[in-house]
């Protein structure tokens, strides 16, 4: 089929008017800056975003507003005083920080906690992530602008740290773990005490469950939103919830041999295979879930016994380096402590979770709109205490 | 007594004699009490302590008695702060925006009825005017936006010309069905219109709209959410992704102007709202055996003004409800609610009372 001059000619004439037309709708991005100070961030976390419209072109974020030089302060402390330092690092679940770092030391120095502590240590550290992740989960509806479930995650999370503050001394930084065992046994009714309150946390899962993830507006904000596949989650390094929410079945609880009591009870590893912004979330409640089964069921089974082996007064770890990661609320977190046998460590390199995590947001962020930089950056679940460590 | 008094004002307004002078004053009155104590009411009743008691909180609690007193006090914390604006605000405009904002909310009371007489205006256009003051608070926060200088405030600004120009639509559609169904654009005629109506022959509660319009009656209260800008709707200040929206950089007492057109606003279309799906200010008139709006009694004008604020605070406790409870939309679903959604909806609702209303 030939065209006709005419048709040629109106073909050349449309195409002049769409040049003319994009030439002058021409349109500047605009950057803009989400944080340090801002909302959504909880923290100083920046986030420089390129918009086109509401479309972000280009992300990028920016960490550091609050470094506070954990690694370097580290090496002039004492074994037994880094546990006060590092227990700030993630605010939410400060008992979990204290772990890994204590079973790296018992590990160089070739000693293991009796198996009462274990198992408190076990319970101690899931009551932290039920602490953390609770919050999480009343955050989620306030990132999206429904202000009640916060308040019902505040109310709840009082349970656990008053267990927390009952046991350690400490509502947040309980500072309790010790190198060979705890500081201290559990106080009278402790157990009582945590069976009720796991309980009620039990209830705040299904109210959560209820009130968020089945609204429909909240699944349409989250569904389908900021989908990393499973290769792009490995690459980035991904870890925790966020990892297993793309289908990675990877849990350190499950997958390696410490001296907690993990197999002591009956419990799930949930996957996801969507790996959007909902599988996050969700993860993230059956995991509390999971956590209070888990704590349920080692109530039972605490044995007898001290709480404490025999370490000497001074510490001082021998020679020799050790990596030893967990998996915390937020994700795989691992220290790397170097020892040339003194008092101190000599090197301690600290791997937490929300730093590798929030290395994907420049890729998860482009091409989004504006409201979800917020929902998958509330569900990417990140604490800034765990990224300027 | 009150068939004597009855007997002296048969209620129609000039043999009451008012002079000029005082009826003027008593519209200003009227008006301020008419805006600022719907403003207050929810205020202290929904955004102090009902939501405080679905977040298993108490709210404030020292200012007063049970804190009813809160709001004053943070007026008065308002006034006394700064006026400031941004170094690169277009000032002039920057500081009228937030009075463009309060005054449609002035302008929409104007046509109002609260009693048989007790209106500022009674004019055969009511709901039309209506309908286009209410448009005016959107050149106030674009020009909010706008004139900030401020990024987040932009976007919030946008977002909220979009927003409320795409809910104005299904708003008018289904204030249509009730002025095809009531044969009037005058406010009082479809006050008197729904009292004066019968239910299968049955004028025990007279007709109100809300029963043959109640598709009309969703959508004019999913619209109003929008232009009030309430969550789930309130993309346009959105404070966890856009820090406070087209209000970012507004503080003292020009904030406390926007804050108070937004709920007066609540209040307003909570009045409008009632009157035209909830039957207003009037009981059924075939309890006192009036025919018409002339019949009605002289305490209808103090007794309708309690009515149409129970009323509207009802309605403005649902809005709060909802505003309490749902997370708020993305902006493209909010418009795709609107236009694929609320407007086909609100049309087939209009064609269908117009069929209606042709037939019987």
């Amino acid at each position: 089929m030939t065209l006709t001059d005419r048709q040629q000619l109106s073909y050349i004439a449309s195409q002049a008017a769409d040049a003319r037309l994009n030439v002058e709708l021409e349109t500047e991005g605009m950057t803009l800056n989400i944080g340090p100070q801002h909302p959504a961030t909880h923290g100083t976390l920046r986030i420089i975003a390129r918009l086109d419209g509401e479309q972000v072109v280009w992300a990028e974020p920016v960490a550091g507003y609050m470094h506070r030089g954990y690694e370097k302060l580290t090496e002039v402390r004492t074994f037994p005083q880094v546990t006060s330092l590092i227990n700030r690092i993630d605010w939410l679940g400060s008992f979990a920080n204290e772990v890994p770092f204590i079973l790296a030391a018992e590990k160089l120095m070739e000693i293991e906690a009796p198996p009462r502590a274990q198992v408190i240590r076990t319970i101690l550290f899931e009551l932290s992530r039920i602490a953390n992740v609770s919050l999480f989960l009343g955050d989620l509806g306030v990132q999206m602008g429904a202000i009640t479930p916060v308040f019902l995650a505040f109310r709840d999370r009082e349970y656990i740290l008053n267990l927390i503050e009952g046991a350690t001394g400490g509502r947040f930084h309980p500072n309790f773990d010790r190198i060979g065992g705890l500081k201290d046994d559990l106080p009278k009714g402790w157990i009582q005490e945590t069976k009720g309150a796991v309980k009620k946390l039990e209830e705040f899962c299904d109210t959560i469950d209820d009130l968020l993830f089945g609204n429909e507006i909240f699944q349409s904000r989250m569904r389908g939103i900021g989908v990393i596949p499973a290769d792009i989650a490995k690459d980035y390094g991904l870890s925790g919830a966020n990892a297993r929410a793309s289908g990675i079945d990877w849990d350190l609880r499950r997958d390696q041999d410490l001296p907690l009591s993990y197999d002591l009870a009956d419990w799930k590893v949930w996957t996801h295979p969507d790996g959007d912004s909902w599988a996050r979330c969700w993860i993230r409640l059956q995991e509390t879930r999971e956590s209070c089964k888990i704590v349920g069921q080692l109530l039972d089974q605490i044995p007898a016994g001290p709480v404490m082996t025999k370490v000497p007064r001074i510490i001082k770890v021998p020679e020799g380096e050790a990596w030893v990661a967990t998996e915390n609320p937020l994700g795989e977190m691992g220290y790397y402590v170097v020892s040339k046998g003194d008092l101190g460590p000599f090197r301690v390199k600290i791997r937490s979770a929300s730093f590798n995590n929030i290395s994907i947001v420049p890729w998860a962020l482009k091409g989004v709109y504006v409201p979800d930089i917020i929902t998958i950056l509330a569900s990417l679940y990140f604490i800034l205490g765990d990224i300027d460590r | 007594m009150l068939a004597q008094l009855a007997a002296e004002f048969p209620g129609w307004y000039p043999e009451w004699n008012i002079p000029y002078w005082l009826m003027s004053i008593l519209r200003v009155v009227g008006g301020l009490v008419a805006v600022l104590l719907p403003a207050g009411g929810i205020v202290y009743i929904f955004l102090f302590k009902m939501m405080s008691f679905m977040q298993s909180r108490l709210g404030p609690m020292e200012a007063g008695p049970y804190g009813s007193m809160q709001l004053l006090a943070e007026v008065g914390k308002w006034m006394q702060k700064e006026d400031l604006a941004p170094d690169n605000a277009d000032v002039r405009i920057y500081k009228m925006a937030p009075l463009i904002v309060l005054l449609s909310t002035f302008l929409l009371v104007v046509v109002v009825p609260f009693g048989p007489q007790a209106y500022f205006t009674n004019f055969e256009t009511g709901i039309f005017y209506a309908l286009a003051v209410a448009s005016i608070s959107v050149l106030g926060i674009l020009i909010a936006g706008w004139s900030s200088a401020n990024k987040y405030s932009l976007l919030g600004g946008l977002r909220a010309g979009g927003q409320l120009i795409a809910y104005e639509l299904p708003m008018v559609l289904a204030t249509l069905g009730v002025v095809i169904q009531a044969g009037s654009m005058n406010l009082n005629r479809i006050v008197e219109v729904q009292n004066t109506g019968e239910i299968f022959g049955i004028g025990l509660i007279g007709n109100p709209f809300v029963i043959t319009q109640f598709i009309g009656f969703l959508i004019f209260m999913i619209a109003v959410q929008a232009e009030l800008t309430q969550s789930p709707f309130d993309m346009p200040i959105a404070e966890s992704e856009l820090v406070s929206g087209y209000m970012t950089e507004y503080s003292g007492f020009r904030f406390l102007i926007f804050f108070i057109a937004e709920f007066a606003t609540a209040g307003v279309f909570g009045f409008i709202a009632s009157v035209l799906f909830l039957g207003g200010w009037g009981v059924p008139f075939t309890w006192f055996g009036w025919e018409g709006i002339s019949d009605v009694a002289w305490w209808m004008n103090f007794v309708g003004p309690l009515i149409m604020f129970t009323k509207m605070f009802a309605l403005v406790g649902v809005i709060m409800w909802v505003r309490f409870s749902y997370p708020r939309f993305r902006e493209d679903q909010l418009q795709t609610f609107a236009w694929k959604v609320l407007i086909p909806l609100a049309l087939a609702n209009t064609a269908a009372t117009a069929i209606l209303k042709v037939v019987f």
